[in-house]
This record gives structure tokens, C-alpha cells and sequence, in this order.
């Protein structure tokens, strides 16, 4: 199986710790993962800000990029969606069939990580161990756009001594968004620092996610209060071997 | 053709949704009784919702009649028509809602009345009825329990369902002692603020009134095309007094309320309820087909309304939001209405449908900044018992407001400009490659103790309750390159 990493932009420029971290799993699961480096960007920012016609281009670049794969993994829930919901519908508007066609043969194989593992190669154990007190976010990309359900869970359980603790009310959006963050900053802090409080009332020392980008404002709430709440991707506890004692 | 200037929705001189909102937020009682209040009622209706094994059916069901009837609406609308003029009523179009204040305002003055009871309707919210009636020298009371305090505190709505939702039991009471004497029947000395007292100061307020009103005024949740039917759901009763006790009845109502058959009502009947109060059944459903000899009132007026409703069905994306049945749970759910409450939407319609709403009904350069007014979080779309999905619209208004925002001005906007340049850098290894090296250097600079503080300019108001990474040394691919370019060549 021909697997690539779609890192997206985001995460190969400020989180480039997940993406070893992918490799490092998947490597471990006895896979060979490539990164083209033709890739950039999904257009997810473009696109939700009412940018249609400048995620085009990026469309197609991800079309031609990850075109001939038998997979292309990627670590974000909500770049994930933006492929899988919105390239075709951008694609169909901008009216050409070729890229219609590019983007129909590449969408099903394009799977979030969580996904890719559960789904695609039916594992759980990717043998990790992680000794540590642990809470899962799932964004809302994660909940309720891919409908991962118990996927990240499932994985997470499996992980050698972590201990997981709940997160309350859980299931609400922590008010990043995007540009939502910067148009509607004060909105989005009050969601903040409800999230905030429920990581903190959680008791973890770590929190988790399937999007870097929640995480980043999750951990920059979590920051400015000097808590030393630690903010990783999930892929990231995945990654910590048996050997792992931090 | 009727312009958005002519079709009320939005209170004017309103500040754009960030703004407001940002003076909504200071208000620490009123996010208190808002997260108070919808976290009740949202348990109630997950509760209820799980009961039925056939939930997801239902809404799938609710969804495709109203995608029919939408599709056809011509038919069924002329169908309508003719059934309730058969029934003994008249029909009324109104193309906006300049021309449903002036048919409503001219078929009350033909009574000789000068005043008249009104049911709770958002329809009549929105056209602005009572202030055209009072220009006219009619007064229009309100007699829904929660519409009655918005009234009385000369205030606006704040929720489709609970108008009066931002008002705790004190504030209700102070209202009532002061206020009742000035429009009938005063609340009795020493009113405390338990809710039952408060409700039998409104019950002998508001029974004199329907024992005199001559003319009714009420909106409609649905209209059965075939039988010409009118349907009004309401939980207190003071509805059905409205709808019973009056000679006259005049009933305004969007054109996206008809329904074919009874048994397309019958769905929305089941789910009604159950997303807006979480209750099993709606408490008092009343319907009534043209007029009855000796029974209810002897002229029954139908006032179909537009008021932008057509221009909103001819968008293919847009149009999911004329399937809204008022529910509310779209608004008990949102994450930003729990924090902002309703007012600073600005519009008779808050939350999420009303920020997909409000913009087609009056147009997007109208109410611009609210298709940005939600994280695309996708509670709207899981909750809403016809399935409208509101992330989808509210992302395709805001492509309109670009696009309105890019044919109406010389010079691009700041944003516009940065998204430009970010479309270039991201299609572009290589300028992607150079920018997360500037990045790099630049928050580096910025980092104070490993995190980046505060941010001047547009990262103002993010950077105000948030740190921000400073960037890695090095980007992944920058790391690929120099430790995995050999599987690059295998390629
Ligand atoms: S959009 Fe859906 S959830 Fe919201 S009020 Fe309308 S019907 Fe109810």
C-alpha cells in the first residue's frame, strides 16, 4: 500500500512534532510513508471565510499532489472534512470535469489519522505507552463532521499505562473557528474559558485531540492562565513507545 | 418589487454582530441565565428526541416535504387559497412587509376597532405590525405570556420561542407592578416573584382583554393546502382565547408555512414539540378551516406573506432555510447564542437560523457580519428536526458577502488583500517554504519565556485570552528533506 502524509500547512509549519509522530506510528505498524512535497494546503481557511474562488487552485493542487496514492493519511479531523465535504462541491462550482474527475478519484481514499488506523488497517494496540492522565477533545470536526464516534478512544485505550479521565461537557465547540477566533475574539474566549475550566476540572495533565488547531487555542487559553496542562495531538501519545517513561 | 428596505427583519441602526456581542458579553447576569436556561431545555429535548426510535426517520421525512412543497410551491400556495375561500376566509397577498401592515392595518380599521389581541408569531415580528397598527392609532396587545413582558418593558425579542429568555423572575416582576396599570388591569399590590404569582397577574391582565378584543391577529406554524386549514401551536391557552373569543381574525403568515396534506402535518406535529420545548406533546394545538356559523370568529382574513421569501427560495444552497419550523433548537444548542443571547443579532430572528435567514431575507450586504457569526461547530445541523444544514448555508452566504464586498468597492479590503496573499504563498512549496522560515525568525523575535503574548493590530482580540506557539525552528518539511528525501526519489 502507497501511503502519503497530507500534514496540511498548518501543521507543517507550527507542529511538526505531529507529523514525525504519524510517521513514527505508522513506520511502527510496518508501513513506508511518503511526503510529497508538492503539498500544502487543503483551502479550508479560504473556503470558510467565504474565499471560494482562491481554494481552487489549492483544490487542484491537492488533487494532482496526492494523485496515485492508495492513501493519503492526514492528522487533521477538520482539513479531513474540508477534503472529503467541501473539494468535491468546489470543484463541481468551478465547473471543470477534469478537476471534478481528479477530486472524485482522490476524496475515498483520503482518511483522517484515527480513521486510517481503525478503518483501514483494523488496529487499536499500535503499542504505545504513555503513563500519563490523559483527556480527549473531540473537536467538532472530529464529533460531529467525520463522526469519528469511539475511533480516537479506542486507540487511546489501548495505550500502555495512560490513565483517561473525562472531559466535561465535552462535546462543546471551544469556540476557535478559524478566522471566527479573530473576527469574533471576545465570543470565542468566553467559549474558551468555559473549555478551559472543564480541562482544568478534569484533572489532566494532558489534553488531546484530533486538530492541532483547537489544541492551539485550547493550550493558548490554558497558557495565558500558567496552567501546565500540556496540550499534544493524539497522534503524538500514539507515537511514545514502551521505552517512553516522560 | 419590494426592496430589503421595505421588509423590516432587522432593527435598524443595529452594530455589526461582533460589536454587539461584545457588549452582550459584559452582561455576566445575562450569560448566567442564558447558559441556565438552555442547558435545561437542551436536556429535555435529548431526552424526548431519544425516545423515538424513528427520530432520524422523522426528520428525513420533515426535510423532504418541505424540499417538496418548496419545489412547488406555486401549486400549493394557489391550492391554499382556494381551499380557505372555499372554507368562508379571504386571501390576502403581500408581497413584502410594507404591503401585510397595510392590508392588516385596513382590514382592522374596516371594524371600527382600535384595538386588537394578538398571538405570539414571528411573522408579525418581523413585518413590525404593532408600531404600523399604533402609527394607525391601533393598539395591539400582546397576550403570550413572554411577549407580554417584552412588550411591556417597551424592550425585543431575544429567542424565537422564549422572547423574554435574558429576563430573570425579579426583573419580570418590577416590569409587571410598573408597567401593567398603563395597558389594563394593574398587578395586584404586593406582586411577589414566584412564577405562579407572576402568571395570575398576567392571567387577570390579559382576561379582560380577551373578553372585550372584537379582532385577533395571530401568525401561523402551518397551512394545510388541500383542506385550507390554519394550524397554531402554543402551550399557554391564552392562543386558543385569541383564536375563539374574537368576531375577526386575521392571521399573517410566510408562504414557506403550507403544507400539502394532514398527514404531511402529521410529521412536524411529532417533532415540533419535542425540539422546542422538549415536550412529548404540544399542550394546545389549534387549528381552524374558514369560519364556522355560531362558532369562533365570523371573518377569518389569511395574509400570505413574501417578504423576501421567493428571492430566498431561487438560491439552490440558500433555500434549506425556508424549511425552518421555529422551533428554536438550533438556538438552544449554539454555543455562541448561549453567550451572546439573541439581541445582538440584531434581528427579529437570532441564532443560528438567523444568521442564515435574516441575510437572504434582507440581503447580504445587510446583515453582513452574521454568516461569521457561528464556528461552523455543526450543532445547528445535528439538532434541527427538518435538517436544515446550517453550517453549509452559513459558509455559502459568507462566499456572498465576499463576492458582494469584492463587485462593491475600489480598493480591496485588508482581508481580502491577506487572503490574496496567502492564496499565492499557499500554492507554492517553495514561497510556503521561505514564509514558515520567516515565521520561524519572526516568532521567534516575539516569544517571551517559550510562548508569544500579546499581538497589536487584527491579533489584538485573539491574543488578548490566548499565548500563542512560537514556531519550531524548523518545519517538517524542512526536516524531511534533510533525514527522509530518499523516499522522495523511490517515488
Ligand atoms: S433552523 Fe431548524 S432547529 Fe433552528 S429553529 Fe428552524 S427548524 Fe428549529
Amino acid at each position: 500500500m502507497r501511503v502519503a502524509l497530507f500534514l496540511t500547512c498548518f501543521n507543517d509549519t507550527m507542529f511538526p512534532d505531529t507529523g514525525r509522530a504519524v510517521v513514527t506510528v505508522l513506520e511502527r505498524l510496518g508501513h513506508t510513508v511518503d511526503f510529497p512535497l508538492e503539498q500544502t494546503c487543503c483551502g479550508q481557511m479560504h473556503y470558510n471565510t467565504g474565499y471560494r474562488p482562491e481554494a481552487v487552485p489549492l483544490v487542484d493542487r491537492f488533487a494532482r499532489t496526492f494523485d496515485g496514492y492508495d492513501a493519503v493519511v492526514t492528522p487533521s479531523a477538520s482539513c479531513a472534512g474540508m477534503i472529503r465535504d467541501q473539494h468535491p462541491v468546489l470543484a463541481r462550482d468551478h465547473g471543470s470535469a477534469a478537476l471534478q474527475r481528479q477530486v472524485a478519484e482522490v476524496v475515498p481514499r483520503v482518511h483522517e489519522f484515527t480513521e486510517f488506523l481503525v478503518d483501514v488497517l483494523d488496529v487499536t494496540d499500535v503499542g504505545a505507552r504513555f503513563p500519563h492522565r490523559v483527556a480527549y477533545h473531540p473537536t467538532c470536526h472530529s464529533l460531529r463532521g467525520l463522526r469519528l464516534g469511539d475511533r480516537p478512544h479506542r486507540l487511546l485505550r489501548a495505550v500502555k499505562d495512560i490513565e483517561l479521565v473525562d472531559l466535561p461537557t465535552a462535546d462543546a465547540c471551544c469556540g476557535f473557528g478559524g478566522t471566527f477566533a479573530v473576527k469574533n475574539a471576545e465570543t470565542s474566549s468566553a467559549m474558551l474559558a468555559d473549555k478551559t475550566r472543564g480541562v482544568l476540572d478534569s484533572g489532566a495533565e494532558v489534553l488531546c485531540a484530533a486538530d492541532n488547531s483547537c489544541l492551539m487555542h485550547i493550550g493558548g487559553g490554558l497558557s495565558r492562565k500558567d496552567s501546565t496542562v500540556r496540550t499534544m495531538h493524539l497522534a503524538e501519545i500514539l507515537a511514545q513507545d514502551e521505552g517512553a517513561g516522560r | 418589487m419590494s426592496t430589503p428596505g421595505d421588509r423590516g427583519v432587522v432593527w435598524l441602526g443595529s452594530p455589526s454582530f461582533p460589536d454587539a456581542a461584545r457588549e452582550a458579553l459584559k452582561d455576566t447576569q445575562l450569560r448566567a441565565n442564558l447558559a441556565r436556561a438552555t442547558s435545561t431545555i437542551r436536556d429535555k429535548r435529548l431526552a424526548v428526541a431519544s425516545e423515538l426510535d424513528d427520530w432520524e426517520e422523522l426528520r428525513t421525512s420533515a426535510a423532504a416535504i418541505k424540499r417538496r412543497t418548496a419545489r412547488h410551491l406555486d401549486h400549493y400556495l394557489v391550492q391554499l387559497e382556494e381551499s380557505v375561500t372555499a372554507a368562508g376566509g379571504t386571501v390576502h397577498w403581500a408581497s413584502d412587509a410594507a404591503e401585510a401592515n397595510r392590508i392588516v392595518t385596513d382590514l382592522v380599521r374596516a371594524t371600527g376597532e382600535r384595538e386588537v389581541v394578538k398571538i405570539k408569531s414571528m411573522a408579525t415580528q418581523e413585518i413590525g405590525l404593532n408600531e404600523h397598527l399604533a402609527d394607525a392609532g391601533i393598539t395591539a396587545y400582546e397576550t403570550d405570556l413572554a411577549e407580554l413582558i417584552v412588550q411591556l418593558g417597551d424592550d425585543r425579542p431575544s429567542h424565537i420561542l422564549v422572547p423574554a429568555i435574558h429576563k430573570n423572575r425579579t426583573e419580570i416582576r418590577d416590569l409587571f407592578a410598573a408597567e401593567m396599570g398603563h395597558w389594563g388591569e394593574p398587578a395586584p399590590d404586593g406582586l411577589g416573584d414566584e412564577p405562579a404569582e407572576l402568571a395570575e397577574a398576567a392571567r387577570r391582565h390579559l382576561r379582560q382583554k380577551f373578553l372585550t378584543a372584537k379582532v385577533a391577529v395571530s401568525g401561523a406554524n402551518f397551512a394545510v393546502a388541500d383542506s385550507g386549514t390554519v394550524v397554531v401551536v402554543e402551550s399557554e391557552g391564552n392562543g386558543r382565547m385569541c383564536l375563539t373569543l374574537p368576531q375577526t381574525l386575521i392571521t399573517v403568515m410566510g408562504i414557506e408555512k403550507v403544507v400539502p396534506t394532514w398527514s404531511d402535518l402529521e410529521v412536524f406535529l411529532q417533532l415540533l414539540p419535542r425540539s422546542s420545548t422538549g415536550e412529548r406533546m404540544n399542550p394546545y394545538t389549534s387549528t381552524w378551516t374558514g369560519t364556522t356559523d355560531g362558532d369562533g370568529p365570523s371573518a377569518f382574513h389569511l395574509v400570505l406573506l413574501d417578504n423576501g421569501r421567493t428571492d430566498t427560495l431561487a438560491d439552490t444552497v440558500g433555500r434549506q432555510a425556508l424549511a425552518c419550523i421555529r422551533c428554536s433548537a438550533c438556538l438552544n444548542v449554539c454555543p455562541v447564542f448561549e453567550r451572546t443571547g439573541g439581541h445582538a443579532y440584531g434581528s427579529v430572528y437570532p441564532g443560528p437560523i438567523g444568521a442564515v435567514l435574516t441575510p437572504q431575507l434582507v440581503g447580504v450586504e445587510n446583515a453582513a457580519s452574521l454568516p461569521f457569526a457561528s464556528t461552523l461547530c455543526g450543532a445547528c445541523y445535528d439538532a434541527c428536526p427538518v435538517k436544515i444544514d446550517i453550517p453549509e448555508v452559513l459558509a455559502h452566504l459568507r462566499a456572498e458577502v465576499v463576492e458582494a464586498e469584492r463587485a462593491d468597492r475600489r480598493a480591496p479590503t485588508p482581508e481580502a488583500l491577506a487572503m490574496k496573499a496567502a492564496a499565492t504563498v499557499l500554492d507554492s512549496p517553495a514561497l510556503l517554504g521561505a514564509a514558515q522560515k520567516a515565521a520561524s525568525l519572526g516568532g521567534r523575535a516575539l516569544a517571551r519565556r517559550g510562548r508569544i503574548g500579546r499581538l497589536p493590530g487584527p491579533l489584538r482580540g485573539w491574543s488578548d485570552t490566548r499565548d500563542t506557539p512560537v514556531p519550531p525552528a524548523e518545519s517538517f518539511r524542512t526536516w524531511w528533506r534533510k533525514n527522509r528525501s530518499q523516499n522522495e526519489g523511490e517515488r
